[in-house]
């Protein structure tokens, strides 16, 4: 020990040193990145998307990414408070996420609300007693997408069209009891297609069941555009360009037809999450996402493209890529995707109003194992 | 001294313990431990989707009044025992090959090769699958230059069949080659000598002696194939409805985790059965 021996003085010049040394790193962490968390579908922390913000705001989006709505509330059910800044969902969860107070309230006058077409400003399942707590950021219609190979949109214009015998075993379903019930109600006529009472619900059930033998197989995401792209299945209810755009992109001779029936609409929000630490950033990261750039960004995301609900987002569109503009039918003047919705034509996608999402589910859990 | 010595002893022991413990540690984290959660869990019941520690059953009482409950697990059953055999009578002739015809030294590289598939991921090697047998596949086109109906192979039983087979022929290979490797050659000669034709050795000698290690082929094929998710849902996936991908469509959906541990449960049960069973068959002894 005696080699070693310091005095008051060099120890504490000594020490001073060290304890700068070993203090530094969190002084360079302090002018770090800062991180924003998000809840989400895949795709949407896509670099393309969200690297514009993280390089503005000198911040870095941590994803995690889900595969259903229940996934995502059992997710942030889960999770301590405040480890989710940004929540994207399904609008129909919205209001499971407003009423497990998972979702901070907004400020309407931080989104360019003003901007937004008329039918989707004060959106269902966002606002309640006049507050706002998610933002509509982006949707897209489900009907009936078919392999032109094997249909024509002619023929699409049907539903009926999946009973043909011609389509035994090659009609596909996407693994979600939501747009395929919601569909076949379309199809049995029900005006409001989730506001079924008991008879008629059982009615879209027995419906279901004769479209059974018709169906080859039950798809996720990914399923799903490899079947169709194959040739696998020749059609699939219930699903929209947010498949067969992608496909499209690729050169497949896919479309997606509203049959005379009617479709659907998805539709997915923003929102904050409750005890988010970051909620100056988050707010900043949905005003992004509803600038121009992040509704091009978003209306041409690479996992599943979509429609948006500013006009500047469409002007944009148009100006930076038209042919996406007019694939998506987002044509500012003249006819445009809008009048399906003006038409009466699109109902949006809902919960179950009279029967409990567990009903849905097993039902169609029930339906698959038939 | 003796202090020391005492010391000595202790830390032999504690040397001795250390290296023993890895077994009943393990045994305790990663088998009792998640069993014990699991019938648990089973009593457990979920609310707004967070899983809530309760004694409930709820959970029993939805799965086994489920309509479709005995049809799916007949299923399941009924496809993996199918499985099972037929990849069993599959590997036969190989294992046979394996162990009579050729030289060791030969059949330690047949063995490598027949285990060389689990040196890649099980996933990926399904999802190839999908490419051979879809539509525009190679084996579909096949069949299509021949006159055959060159349709998709997806969502049949023919592909779920090979899909088990992907997973189990490597092990039924395995475990049949080395129970026929121990037959007794004596027996066999001794057999021959006396005039028995190549089917009365195999049927007399062969099969009664080897009888354990086949039947726990089977056995192994057919745990394999009974828990097996990823071919049922991305091979047989619209046709074939499985127990696993019944409990994965209940978790899924509503995050019903102890409806999935009552499901979990039940397929234990049943192969703890079906093993305690075929094991006795097995070793039963000759003459029964």
């Amino acid at each position: 020990m005696s080699n070693f021996q310091f005095s008051r003085r060099a120890l504490l010049k000594n020490g001073l040193t060290a304890g700068a040394v070993l203090a530094a790193p969190s002084v360079v962490r302090a002018q770090e990145v800062r991180e924003l968390t998000m809840l989400t579908w895949a795709g949407h922390a896509d670099p393309e998307v969200v690297g514009p913000f993280e390089q503005a705001h000198n911040v870095r989006i941590r994803a995690k990414e889900y595969v259903g709505g229940d996934q995502m509330l059992a997710q942030f059910a889960q999770s301590p408070v405040g480890t989710y800044d940004v929540i994207l969902a399904d609008a129909e969860y919205v209001s499971q996420l407003y009423q497990a107070d998972y979702i901070e309230q907004l400020d309407p006058a931080d989104y360019p609300f003003d901007d937004f077409f008329p039918e989707f400003q004060k959106f269902e399942g966002h606002w309640y007693d006049d507050r706002l707590y998610a933002v509509f950021l982006r949707f897209g219609f489900l009907g009936l997408s078919h392999n032109l190979d094997a249909i024509s949109v002619s023929e699409a214009r049907n539903y009926k069209a999946m009973w043909q015998e011609n389509l035994r075993g090659k009609v596909g379903q996407f693994d979600w009891h939501l747009p395929n019930f919601g569909t076949m109600s379309l199809i049995e006529g029900n005006a409001a297609p989730f506001d079924l009472d008991a008879g008629a619900w059982q009615q879209v059930q027995d419906a279901a069941l004769t479209l059974r033998p018709q169906v080859r197989g039950f798809y996720d995401y990914g399923g799903t555009l490899s079947a169709l792209r194959s040739g696998e299945v020749a059609a699939i209810p219930g699903i929209g360009d947010w498949i067969t755009g992608v496909l499209q992109r690729d050169g497949a001779n896919v479309a997606t037809t509203i049959p005379e029936q009617g479709g659907l609409q998805w539709t997915e929000s923003l929102s904050i999450g409750k005890g988010s630490r970051n909620q100056d950033l988050a707010k900043e990261f949905i005003r992004y996402m509803m600038s121009p750039r992040g509704q091009v960004a978003t209306a041409t995301l690479k996992a599943y493209p979509a429609m948006v609900p500013t006009r500047a987002g469409w002007a944009m569109l148009n100006e930076t890529n038209p042919n996406e503009a007019a694939r998506q039918n987002m044509n500012l003047a003249g006819a445009n995707a809008l009048d399906e919705i003006r038409a009466g034509r699109i109902q949006l996608r809902r919960l179950p109003v009279q029967q409990s999402l567990e009903s849905w589910n097993d039902a169609w859990v029930r339906y698959k194992n038939a | 001294m003796s202090v020391l010595s005492a010391k000595l002893g202790l830390r032999r022991r504690g040397w001795f313990a250390l290296w023993a413990a890895p077994l009943p540690v393990w045994f305790a984290l990663f088998f009792l431990g998640p069993m014990l959660l699991l019938i648990a869990m089973s009593f457990w019941s979920v609310q707004n989707y967070r899983l809530t520690p309760d004694f409930s059953l709820s959970a029993w009482t939805y799965v086994l009044s489920l309509d479709f409950l005995w049809s799916t697990f007949w299923r399941s059953y009924g496809l993996s025992l199918l499985s099972a055999v037929l990849v069993s009578l599959l590997a036969f002739p190989a294992s046979y090959a394996m162990a009579f015809l050729i030289s060791p030294a030969r059949r330690l590289t047949f063995l490598g090769l027949a285990l060389a598939p689990f040196f890649t991921s099980y996933l990926v090697r399904i999802y190839s699958l999908q490419v051979f047998l879809g539509e525009g596949g190679v084996l579909p086109q096949l069949f299509h230059s021949v006159g055959l109906s060159g349709a998709s192979l997806l969502n049949s039983y023919t592909a779920l069949f090979l899909g088990h087979a992907t997973l189990t022929l490597p092990v039924v290979l395995v475990l049949q080659t080395l129970a026929l490797g121990n037959v007794d050659r004596t027996e066999m000669s001794a057999a021959v000598n006396l005039g028995a034709r190549p089917l009365q050795v195999l049927r007399h000698i062969i099969l009664p002696a080897a009888r354990p290690g086949l039947t726990l082929g089977v056995l192994f094929a057919f745990l394999l194939s009974y828990a097996e998710f990823v071919s049922a849902t991305y091979l047989g996936g619209g046709v074939f409805q499985t127990l696993p991908i019944l409990l994965t469509d209940l978790i899924r959906g509503g995050q019903q985790w102890p409806r999935a541990a009552v499901v979990s449960l039940l397929m234990m049960a049943v192969l703890l059965l079906t093993s305690l069973v075929t094991v006795a068959w097995a070793y039963r002894q000759k003459g029964n």
